[in-house]
């Protein structure tokens, strides 16, 4: 979780810079406060399972991050909080489910699908290549991401935009990226 | 930007303190939190939520006490409340018999909803939820898919209020709710934007001899912007408009509302209104209640709204009059 702090924090400007032309400027700044209370929180009482680290985290980002992407991201941890259960370690195929589990809260939650140009679009496929191959790089997110720039966003703010929302990089997809680049180098996904 | 405020960061915590001491005989703060309930000790009776980003006042927390909403969450200005926030009112309004929200259609405001539910049922709070979209004048806008919810929420919060007072079940609330909402309907327009006091810029630019059809209560665009017109026009096109959107049959009977956005006087609303009874009559159409004044605002936007609601219930009708110990109905 430090680790993703300090990334959201060396991108803070840059997702909010994408976020200006097709939403309201914030997501970077908004993503910040709440990775800052999740590493707060998980320093100040040291959650006692590995559950209870993904539900800590989930709660933060619920209270701190606001607009979509609160409510969004809170999801996908709650549910991986809870199918992690009892369990302290977990396999890559155990991984691989989590992380299934995550993307189908967002889909849920936000009503979406894929190619709509939100984080779906990053998640979705990023959890299936794990899942087929048992590895990701962060090349690999890096196309994903890419991927979600020539979309018409039909969910989320940017669809009130349409056809004007193609050519710009989905900052949702983005913050998942760098989510997911955190776990490479942290979760042996790679 | 002109205003009476101290700080612009802090217009949502001051104002919350000032309503609580104004009102303290119907309401108070639920600890330092972003709700607002009623003072109620009772038990056993469904607790009725609402709540959204703040500048609508005297929507949600000006309809909290006996016979209406149970607590209300103040998002920061034109901003949803978050899910924790939202799940403190659910507690908060947690008497025994479960949790109804009123949520009205902003993509963030459903999501942040949605989400308290889940939390308030992970810890065994049983919770439901109807989304208002009276709005008819745009079907997809800046923060919403679908139609918006406006000023026609406060007929779900009065008649779902008064059934909730009198032991309806989460279920009977449910049902009421998905029957009255298809039932209203609303066009708003605009004469002068409002400003978000932390933005300090009006929202949109109109000028001076401009007037905007079809605004949405954060001064989302319509679906015209023309010449200042007089009221008769006004309330010919949008009563035009509204009238057209129902499958009118020959004994419907409606409720009207003329409310206000904030700068508009209610001197010219009830000019409006009056213009609006005029056409009403002429259409042979029956009004059995009338209702002026600012209801839902959108800070200091000059303007109104027109809302109808078709009563499909002659219960309706008498839990709208029923008498309530609100700050504002």
């Amino acid at each position: 979780m430090d680790a993703f702090t300090n990334t959201i924090e060396e991108n803070k400007t840059h997702l909010s810079k994408l976020d200006n032309p097709i939403g309201d400027g914030d997501h970077g700044h908004n993503m910040s406060r709440g990775v800052k209370a999740a590493s707060e929180a998980l320093n100040s009482t040291p959650p006692k399972t590995l559950s209870e680290v993904f539900k800590t985290v989930a709660m933060s980002l619920i209270s701190k991050v606001g607009g979509a992407a609160g409510p969004l991201y809170g999801t996908a941890f709650l549910n991986m909080s809870k199918y992690i259960g009892d369990n302290e370690t977990l396999s890559k195929e155990q991984i691989a489910s989590m992380l299934e589990e995550g993307l189908n809260g967002i889909k849920t939650r936000g009503k979406a699908t894929t190619g709509e140009k939100t984080m779906i679009d990053l998640w979705e496929p990023a959890v299936n290549h794990f899942k087929e191959n048992g590895t990701l790089d962060a090349s690999i997110i890096d196309d994903y991401v890419e991927k979600t720039n020539p979309m018409k966003a039909t969910k989320g703010r940017a669809a009130y935009l349409g056809e004007r929302s193609i050519g710009h990089t989905d900052p949702g997809a983005t913050s998942s990226g760098l989510l997911f680049k955190t776990l490479i180098d942290t979760a042996g996904l790679s | 930007m002109k205003k009476i405020i101290n700080k612009p960061e802090n217009v949502v915590e001051e104002m919350m303190q000032g309503f609580a001491q104004t009102h303290d005989d119907l309401v108070h703060r639920v600890g330092e939190t972003r709700v607002m309930a009623r003072n109620y000790e009772g038990k056993n009776k469904v607790g009725i939520i609402s709540g959204g980003g703040s500048g609508h006042e005297p929507t949600h927390a000006g309809f909290l006490g006996k016979g209406m909403l149970s607590a209300a969450v103040f998002g920061d200005v034109f901003t949803s409340p978050t899910p924790d926030q939202v799940y403190e009112a659910i507690k908060a309004a947690d008497k025994g018999a479960g949790v109804f929200m009123v949520v009205k259609n902003y993509t963030g405001d459903v999501l942040n909803f949605e989400m308290a539910k889940d939390m308030a049922e992970a810890e065994g709070i049983e919770v439901d939820y109807c989304v208002t979209n009276d709005d008819i004048s745009v079907e997809d806008s800046t923060f919403s898919d679908g139609r918006r919810g406006v000023a026609g929420t406060i007929y779900v919060h009065k008649i779902l209020g008064a059934m909730a007072e009198r032991g309806a079940s989460l279920k009977d609330l449910k049902t009421t709710a998905e029957k009255i909402i298809p039932e209203m309907k609303t066009i708003g327009i605009a004469l002068s934007p409002a400003t978000v006091p932390e933005q300090g810029t009006p929202g949109f630019e109109l000028n001076e001899d401009e007037m905007e059809f079809g605004i949405g209560i954060h001064g989302e665009p319509g679906y015209e912007r023309v010449k200042l017109q007089d009221s008769k026009s006004i309330a010919k096109e949008i009563y035009g408009r509204i009238k057209k959107a129902y499958d009118l049959k020959d004994n419907d009977e409606f409720v009207v509302l003329v409310n206000g956005m904030g700068a508009t006087p209610l001197m010219e609303e009830y000019i409006f209104m009056n213009d609006v009874l005029a056409l009403m009559k002429h259409d042979g159409i029956k009004v059995v209640k009338k209702m002026v004044g600012d209801f839902m605002t959108s800070i200091e936007m000059a303007g109104l709204s027109l809302t109808l609601l078709r009563l499909k219930d002659a219960q309706w009708l008498k839990d709208i009059n029923e008498p309530v110990e609100t700050p504002a109905w």
